[in-house]
């Protein structure tokens, strides 16, 4: 019951978050809007037991790649996004389409049967690290390169062009 | 005692969020925290069959793509940067220079 | 084992207890610094209001509670308000996991003093330090101010990155004691050696280096000289709390002297062996004595960071970033490096 009521609580606050990102015109908005949703999903995984991956998720996703979308709205002045004209027909034939398409599959789901305990694997930090170093060896040594990877991408991508080269001079 | 498919469906709910951003706003960086959301919905389901099936395989997967989705957040912003400094907007609609 | 009922209440006063004693430190955290600088710089501190100036922080209060609050017409108003409630709402919050001492024997009932003692406690100091930063992100780009968008942006930038050498000088005493929780640690520092020396993690444990790098990330991270720069009042006028006045800067002020003692606490139980200490006495008097240990460790901690800030001068900000990143970031991961090959060669 407690479990249900949880769940229930913090999938709205989720739900409340995508809608507003979707709804929301200034970018710093959404951003903010997809934060709640982070947090909430943290407290999501931590209703099945999760621990670990809730609290890196805390700490990377809502923390730091977060922080990072908030920064370059601030840096680039990301003002309120214009009103397009889309179109109506979109409109008439989306709605009823996406729902239906929608609660065709919730149906589906709901029929199948599996009841989730609170706490239901416990994913401890050891267990985990077990994991990860002995079974899961190569992809976490591969993502430590990808990460390497792409510090040395955004570092070039985001340099400004004149301290590439710095001996070039307009004659 | 919540049933495995709330979990399923909260998931897709948080996807097609994700892709409805993704296909309707202009703004670039919004377009981008909408891919962020759809990773997040699938790192929920990955984390309810986890629980369903009792395998810590899928919580591990999830790191994974927590990893790879900020490593690819990084390289998209800085790209975002350099975007906008030769174009100076940020509205997807006015990056047509190679359109016929 | 306490029954759900008991369990409710006693968290429930454990929690009014701790955030009304985390607020009244937080005053006299002030009070003290005022009067540490003061005698170091050669001159009384308060001293007028109350014996030796201790009413001084209600003195404060009182105005700050009076003062005008002024929202300026042109920020951007929810987030300008959100943002000092985002920054206290997170300093308060961790203070949840940190233990202040063993267990208390009342009316039959042990209750542990800690709010609450999760598996990994460690790792959500971590993580509400990390989702701080958007208050002062926020505060700086709201104010629309280019002083203050300036200084909130080298403020969180300055945060992010000593995140970094903060956690990871903290993986040391990790690989030393084998569990996140708070509780564990401090327990696995009991006991002495060779006779009289205490079993810290600081001295037994050998993380001397690890401690040096926590107390400069610690004051990096809360903003305090030597590397204040972001919200120095000669450089930047005052960076992100530029635009705010009265009750909001008091709780940007709050935020930042719960994030000092939040700090200092981690550091007592991680490094300084926590609540452990000589035990004597009747019952009661064994309860209260690790608390009495911890607040005396604690309080010395803090006359630390109150005395850097008397002594040293600032760094500029790409001296900073720059000790950050290459200084200290490459040093914590040697002393991970060097703590796991003797842990292993140990074992």
């Amino acid at each position: 019951m407690l479990h249900l009521i949880l769940f229930l609580v913090f999938a709205a606050i989720c739900i409340a978050g995508a809608v507003n990102l979707l709804i929301q015109r200034h970018p710093i908005s959404s951003a903010l809007s997809l934060v709640v949703v982070m947090a909430s999903l943290a407290a999501e995984y931590l209703l099945l037991g999760a621990e670990f991956v809730a609290a890196v998720q805390v700490i990377v996703y809502a923390g730091a790649v977060m922080v990072l979308f908030v920064f370059v709205i601030m840096l680039l002045n990301a003002g309120e996004e214009d009103r397009i004209g889309g179109s109506h027909v979109a409109l008439v034939v989306g709605i009823p389409g996406i729902l239906a398409g929608g609660l065709l599959t919730a149906w589906i789901l709901l029929k199948q049967t599996g009841d989730l305990t609170i706490g239901a694997l416990l994913g401890d930090p050891k267990t985990i690290g077990s994991l990860l170093f002995h079974d899961f060896l190569l992809p976490f040594e591969v993502t430590s390169v990808l990460i390497l990877i792409a510090i040395m991408g955004a570092v070039v991508l985001a340099n400004r062009p004149e301290t590439i080269n710095p001996g070039k001079k307009e004659n | 005692m919540v049933p495995l498919s709330y979990y399923l469906i909260l998931s897709g709910i948080l996807f097609s969020c994700g892709v409805l951003g993704f296909l309707i706003k202009r703004n670039i960086i919004t377009i981008f925290m909408s891919i962020e959301l759809m990773l997040n919905g699938v790192n929920l389901s990955f984390v309810a069959f986890a629980a369903h099936w009792q395998h810590l395989s899928g919580q591990i997967f999830v790191f994974f793509v927590m990893v790879v989705a900020a490593a690819e957040a990084a390289v998209g912003l800085a790209i975002i940067i350099a975007v906008y400094r030769t174009r100076e907007t940020l509205n997807v609609d006015q990056v047509n220079l190679l359109k016929l | 084992m306490l029954s759900n009922t008991a369990y409710l209440v006693s968290s429930v006063i454990k929690i009014v207890f701790t955030i009304f004693f985390l607020l009244t430190s937080v005053a006299y955290t002030v009070w003290l610094e005022r009067k540490v600088v003061g005698r170091m710089q050669n001159r009384w501190g308060p001293q007028r209001v109350g014996p030796f100036g201790l009413l001084q922080p209600a003195a404060d209060g009182v105005k700050f509670l009076l003062k005008e609050d002024l929202t300026p017409p042109h920020v951007y108003r929810p987030l300008f308000i959100a943002a000092p409630l985002i920054a206290v709402i997170c300093a308060l919050s961790s203070i949840s996991v940190i233990p202040f001492g063993g267990t208390l024997t009342l009316f039959g009932y042990e209750i542990p003093l800690q709010v609450t003692d999760i598996n990994i406690g460690l790792l959500v100091i971590l993580g509400i330090t990390s989702m701080g930063v958007y208050g002062v992100a926020l505060a700086g780009w709201s104010s629309n101010n280019k002083y203050s968008l300036l200084g909130g942006l080298r403020a969180s930038a300055q945060m992010i990155s000593y995140e970094l050498s903060l956690g990871l000088s903290l993986v040391g005493v990790l690989i030393l004691s084998g569990t996140f929780s708070l509780r564990q640690i401090v327990e696995g520092q009991q006991g002495h050696f060779l006779g009289f020396i205490p079993k810290w993690n600081l001295i037994y444990g050998g993380q001397f280096i690890a401690f040096f790098i926590y107390l400069m990330s610690a004051y990096a991270e809360t903003n305090r000289i030597p590397f204040d720069l972001p919200e120095a009042e000669a450089e930047l006028c005052a960076g992100y709390h530029t635009e705010y006045s009265a009750m909001k800067f008091a709780m940007f002020f709050m935020a930042e002297y719960a994030n000092m003692i939040t700090v200092s606490c981690l550091a007592t139980l991680l490094f300084l062996g926590g609540w452990n200490g000589p035990i004597f006495g009747p019952p009661l008097l064994q309860s209260l004595l690790p608390v009495l240990y911890f607040l005396i460790k604690v309080v010395g901690f803090l006359f630390v960071y109150i005395w850097v800030r008397g002594t040293l001068p600032r760094f500029r900000y790409d001296q900073l970033m720059a000790f950050g990143w290459k200084f200290l970031l490459p040093l914590s991961i040697a002393n991970i490096v060097v703590t796991a090959l003797i842990v292993a060669w140990r074992a």
